[in-house]
């Protein structure tokens, strides 16, 4: 084999995609359908709490979990991690923060991004309000991202 | 009442992996043959056995090949499979057979797609033949041979390849 072949080695991107189709059942189903007109809700316990996302079962007991209630949409930073970096499927395309955030009325704290520009501006405890898609889909990133509620 | 206000009940969860994908020097050779509208195998200089495509090396001997041989066009159906289900990215009508198919001159079936013939109708052993896409559109690519089609030779005997199903 001559030199100029061997060099000529071919290469081709290849991507390996699966679009899984989930049900989501009568209470994420819900979670999501409100979601979608720019509501957030949870599941209260038999013992009062608040848990958002909602469960169908309280982890505590195992019971059902049947009321939903409103939350939020403001709520408070418990835990935050800054990404300098963000992939292909983040989403946001520049530098956030995925952050634990417990939305006013929730006794759990719920995973999503904030958009606050610059590590700086983030602090355990902040408050932050939602920002909403304007093409809602029935799915989490309806709610595109949370931002810090001072300086809006 | 309009369908977007219907209750949601499915989401869609994507997973997905970005490849950088290289065949190697082998296998390069392999799909510049195809290019060229051609389907070359690699002899073993020990076993003798043709591999297609070709890997640069001998599974069962360890040694590196680089005897090349033309294999085909035409080739034989060893097993298959009717697939009555529909997948999604595959635009076919169905039912649609899927064989692997022993390439005159090779000693390795490969997988490939039949047409032109009721699934009903493939056999083991069934004589078919390659029809490829039309020259201008030949690339780098197993995707040039569209699929495999039945020709009117008879039956291979079981027995003539059952050492390579």
């Amino acid at each position: 084999m001559s030199d100029d072949q061997s060099a000529a080695i071919l290469s081709a991107p290849h991507a390996l995609e699966y679009a899984y189709k989930r049900s989501v059942g009568p209470v994420l189903g819900r979670f999501f359908t409100e979601l979608r007109d720019h509501k957030i809700v949870g599941s209260r316990t038999s013992d009062g709490r608040v848990l958002v996302p909602p469960m169908e079962y309280d982890p505590s007991t195992g019971s059902g979990v049947d009321e939903i209630v409103s939350v939020g949409p403001a709520g408070r930073v418990t835990s935050w991690c800054w990404v300098s970096d963000p992939l292909r499927n983040h989403p946001l395309d520049r530098p956030f923060a995925f952050a634990l955030i417990r939305l006013d009325g929730a006794d759990t704290a719920m995973l999503h991004a904030v958009d606050a520009g610059d590590p700086s501006k983030m602090s355990t405890g902040m408050r932050v309000v939602p920002r909403w898609c304007d093409d809602p889909k029935g799915s989490i990133l309806d709610l595109a991202c949370f931002e810090p509620e001072e300086g809006r | 009442m309009s369908e977007e206000k219907q209750p949601v009940k499915s989401i869609v969860t994507p997973s997905r992996l970005e490849y950088d994908f290289t065949p190697g020097i082998a296998t390069t050779r392999f799909l510049r043959h195809m290019q060229e509208g051609r389907i070359v195998g690699q002899r073993c200089t020990k076993c003798a056995k043709v591999y297609i495509p070709a890997r640069g090396s001998c599974p069962r001997c360890g040694v590196a090949t680089e005897e090349e041989v033309e294999v085909g066009p035409n080739g034989t159906v060893t097993t298959f499979c009717v697939v009555r289900v529909p997948s999604e990215n595959i635009d076919l009508t169905l039912p649609y057979t899927a064989a692997h198919i022993l390439l005159d001159g090779a000693d390795i079936p490969f997988f490939a797609l039949i047409q032109e013939c009721d699934a009903a109708d493939v056999r083991m052993g069934m004589r078919v033949e390659a029809v490829w896409a039309p020259e201008a559109e030949w690339g780098p690519t197993f995707e040039n041979i569209r699929y495999f089609r039945p020709i009117d030779e008879p039956d291979v005997p079981f027995e003539d390849f059952k050492e390579h199903l």
